[in-house]
């Protein structure tokens, strides 16, 4: 146990130590910051800046539609040519000119509309524009029909079909993805862990290989203490990156918001924008709907969530991890791992997708049931449909049970299996792996 | 005379591969023995079973009286014949981290370390990282690695690759002193020139079997084949000649009329060498009477063959 120690301790320090991590540890959060700032401080600049719009209005339609609001500025000309009107528009600096053409008929006024500008126009604009013209020809069409526009306005009400359990209990449409969405998150992260990290142990088991140090180590200590060593000792240097990350990424973003007096809830609404100039017309229940989301949300047991998180994690990225030795124990140089890697790859790009369309849809369908129960890709699915809570309504206690039970007999398993494989193939110099020679060596 | 390892019978089987069939080996405590043959025959698979890195599939190893434990890695030390070292750690923090794992406390790790960086005279090398440093430079550094932690015995595999002649003269007397100071060693080589310098035991390995051991001057004896190379001064070297050509087997010849100088080589019928000696200076001077014994490189090349060529 002591070796172990050291051994993490050494296989930690030389991980920490080492100049690229500690570059990557410390320039990514800024990196990171740095990106979500410009883009914030990028927004608001572009909010900042009100689009210019003059109309040559030759109709007798549309004299009111065209109101300024806080992005989009209004200028009409009267009275004067087309071309003229181009030219002011053009010299004034104005985005575009919006030429309405004189007609008896509203339809033929607005199909002979036209929309003049120096470059190619922005789509929401042009959505605003446009958006501005169908209302009106809406309301024209009504009139035609003998609607009034309070008729038409009841007849629009929006339809949502309100949702139950049978015990009564009122459901939120879309909250299954957003409790998916949360445990793909989690997925994401030992997906992502697993990669960054399995690939370091398995450079590291290659560095000893080639630099011919294994050797003298394992005259010393048992291959397999030195295999758990390596991937315990890379996995806390692991760690303490994600810990440093989050908590400077944290605490630099809140210094920069202060710095650039950036409102952070700008970046939610930024996306917004083009509804601004449309016809806007909110829920009135929306604020209490959302105010439900908020509560399904705090209700999610999170605490059973990290805590089922750190036993999927441990145990999903020691399966895969010892995958990445026995890869490294393999081969005699990193370029003849590709053959080895995409196979132990596949699994957890499946689990992403799969997790990504099926639970989304149906987070107890057999698919999801099935890529939950299996070892390989358990891990990532199982915690995206945790969030919908155990038992009732959620995972059936007896899939969860199994899902871990056979997490951990993989576990046993791969480990075993890729200890035997490593054992060997650290002792074997230049001979080029193939899948019969490892199945070979399964033997020895 | 104490054994400080035995193998009985040791087989270790790769696949179908035998890498080693059956092999039986008696080290002597405080003696440095020559674990020679070619290169496949089987001498890094034994040295990997002493060491506890493989085990045999059949046979037993005895440390010291008994079975190989665990434990007993403590007590051996092993420069394996490929080896190499953290080439980004630094020296001293690889060196310690080394000796801890051979079972030695921080402390003791460190002290010992600077009295054989100090008799080295590599004190200043302590805070240097290994590519910083020659492949002798590192080699040192690993010789003092395997002795630190003062085993019992000690496994060198092809010691003195990778040293220069200077060199490799001050390990091979470092060598010597931990033999003096009753170390057992096990030296794996097929360079002979070392081994007859150095070691009084040697096993030979061929073809994953051991087809030789014993104490090396025995050996000797038994592949001497009674071949005297002689010198006399006469006055008609082709007449006597001829005259010992009716009495004894002459096997090459030559003389020089100039220097009245014969030079033969004669193998002789056991115990005449008196009579042959007696014979010559009757009727000459002698200038040599040699017995020619084979070197080991003649016995290790002889022995390989006779037991078929290489694959």
């Amino acid at each position: 146990m002591n070796k172990l120690s050291l051994i993490i301790q050494r296989e930690y320090l030389a991980k920490v130590r080492n100049k690229s991590f500690v570059i990557m540890t410390f320039l990514s959060p800024i990196l990171m910051v740095g990106m979500i700032v410009l883009i914030a401080y990028l927004t608001k600049v572009n909010d900042d800046g009100t689009k210019v719009i003059s109309i040559l209005n030759e109709s007798d339609y549309f004299s009111n539609d065209f109101n300024s609001t806080q992005h989009t500025a209004y200028v009409r000309f009267n009275d004067i040519s087309l071309e003229t009107a181009i030219d002011s528009t053009a010299r004034a600096g104005y985005v575009g000119l919006l030429y309405i053409p004189h007609d008896e008929d509203l339809e033929r006024v607005a199909s002979n509309a036209f929309f003049y500008t120096g470059t190619t126009p922005n789509s929401s604009l042009i959505d605003g524009l446009e958006n501005t013209f169908r209302a009106r020809l809406r309301e024209h069409r009504l009139q035609q029909l003998g609607v009034s526009a309070e008729e038409f306005a009841r007849m629009d009400k929006s339809f949502e079909i309100k949702t139950s359990t049978f015990e009564g209990v009122q459901n939120l449409k879309g909250i299954n993805e957003i409790k998916a969405a949360i445990g793909g998150g989690f997925g994401y992260l030992i997906m992502m862990f697993i990669i960054i990290y399995g690939g370091f142990v398995m450079r590291s088991v290659i560095e000893e290989k080639t630099s011919r140090i294994i050797e003298v180590i394992i005259s010393s200590v048992k291959p397999f203490q030195l295999m758990l060593g390596k991937i315990i000792g890379t996995s806390l240097a692991g760690l303490t990156q994600f810990a440093i990350w989050i908590l400077s990424a944290g605490l630099l973003l809140s210094i920069a918001f202060v710095i650039f007096d950036i409102d952070p809830a700008a970046l939610k609404t930024g996306g917004d924008m083009a509804n601004g100039m449309g016809m806007a017309a909110p829920l009135p229940s929306a604020s209490q709907t959302m105010n439900l989301y908020a509560q399904e949300i705090f209700n999610i047991p999170w605490l059973m969530l990290i805590c089922f998180f750190v036993v999927y994690f441990v145990l999903g990225y020691l399966i895969y991890s010892s995958i990445y030795a026995a890869i490294g124990a393999a081969v005699d140089n990193e370029t003849d791992t590709q053959q080895f890697i995409f196979p132990i790859i596949l699994p957890l790009i499946l689990a992403i997708y799969v997790g990504f369309f099926s639970v989304f849809n149906n987070p107890h369908g057999p698919i999801a049931v099935g890529f939950s129960l299996f070892p390989l890709t358990s891990p990532i699915v199982m915690l995206m449909r945790l969030p919908g809570g155990i038992g009732e309504g959620g995972v059936p206690v007896w899939q969860l049970i199994t899902s871990i039970l056979l997490l951990i007999a993989t576990f046993i398993g791969i480990v075993w299996l890729a200890a035997k494989i490593y054992r060997v193939g650290i002792l074997m110099y230049g001979k080029k792996a193939s899948y019969k020679e490892l199945f070979k060596w399964l033997k020895y | 005379m104490d054994k400080i390892l035995v193998t009985n019978e040791v087989t270790k089987q790769f696949g179908k591969y035998t890498a080693l069939n059956k092999v039986s080996l008696e080290i002597p405590k405080n003696s440095i023995y020559g674990l020679l043959g070619p290169n496949g025959a089987g001498k890094t698979t034994l040295i990997r079973i002493i060491n506890q890195i493989t085990y045999p599939d059949s046979g037993e190893v005895l440390f010291d009286g008994a079975p190989l434990k665990p434990h007993d890695i403590t007590m051996i030390g092993y420069l394996p014949e490929e080896r190499g070292l953290y080439k980004s750690m630094k020296v001293g923090e690889q060196a310690l981290y080394l000796a801890q794992l051979k079972g030695l406390g921080k402390a003791e790790a460190k002290k010992r370390l600077k009295f054989w960086f100090d008799r080295f005279e590599i004190g200043d090398w302590w805070n240097k990282k290994i590519l910083e440093l020659s492949k002798g430079m590192a080699q040192k550094i690993q010789f003092i690695v395997t002795v630190l932690h003062e085993p019992k015995l000690l496994i060198f595999d092809e010691p003195f690759s990778g040293f220069d002649p200077i060199n490799a003269n001050i390990i091979k007397d470092e060598i010597l002193k931990l033999k003096a100071n009753g170390t057992s060693i096990i030296f794996s080589t097929h360079r002979m020139e070392s081994v007859e310098e150095l070691c009084e035991y040697i096993a030979l390995l061929h073809r994953s079997e051991k087809i030789l051991d014993g104490k090396l001057s025995d050996i000797k004896k038994a592949y001497k084949k009674n071949i005297f190379k002689v010198g006399v001064e006469v006055e008609n070297g082709d007449m006597f000649l001829k005259e010992l050509e009716t009495k004894f087997e002459i096997k090459s010849s030559n003389y020089v009329a100039e220097d009245r100088q014969l030079d033969f080589t004669v193998q002789l019928p056991s115990d005449s060498s008196k009579s042959m000696l007696r014979f010559l200076s009757e009727n000459g001077n002698v200038n040599h009477f040699v017995e020619t014994i084979p070197s080991a490189n003649e016995i290790f090349i002889r022995t390989v063959e006779s037991k078929g060529a290489y694959e």
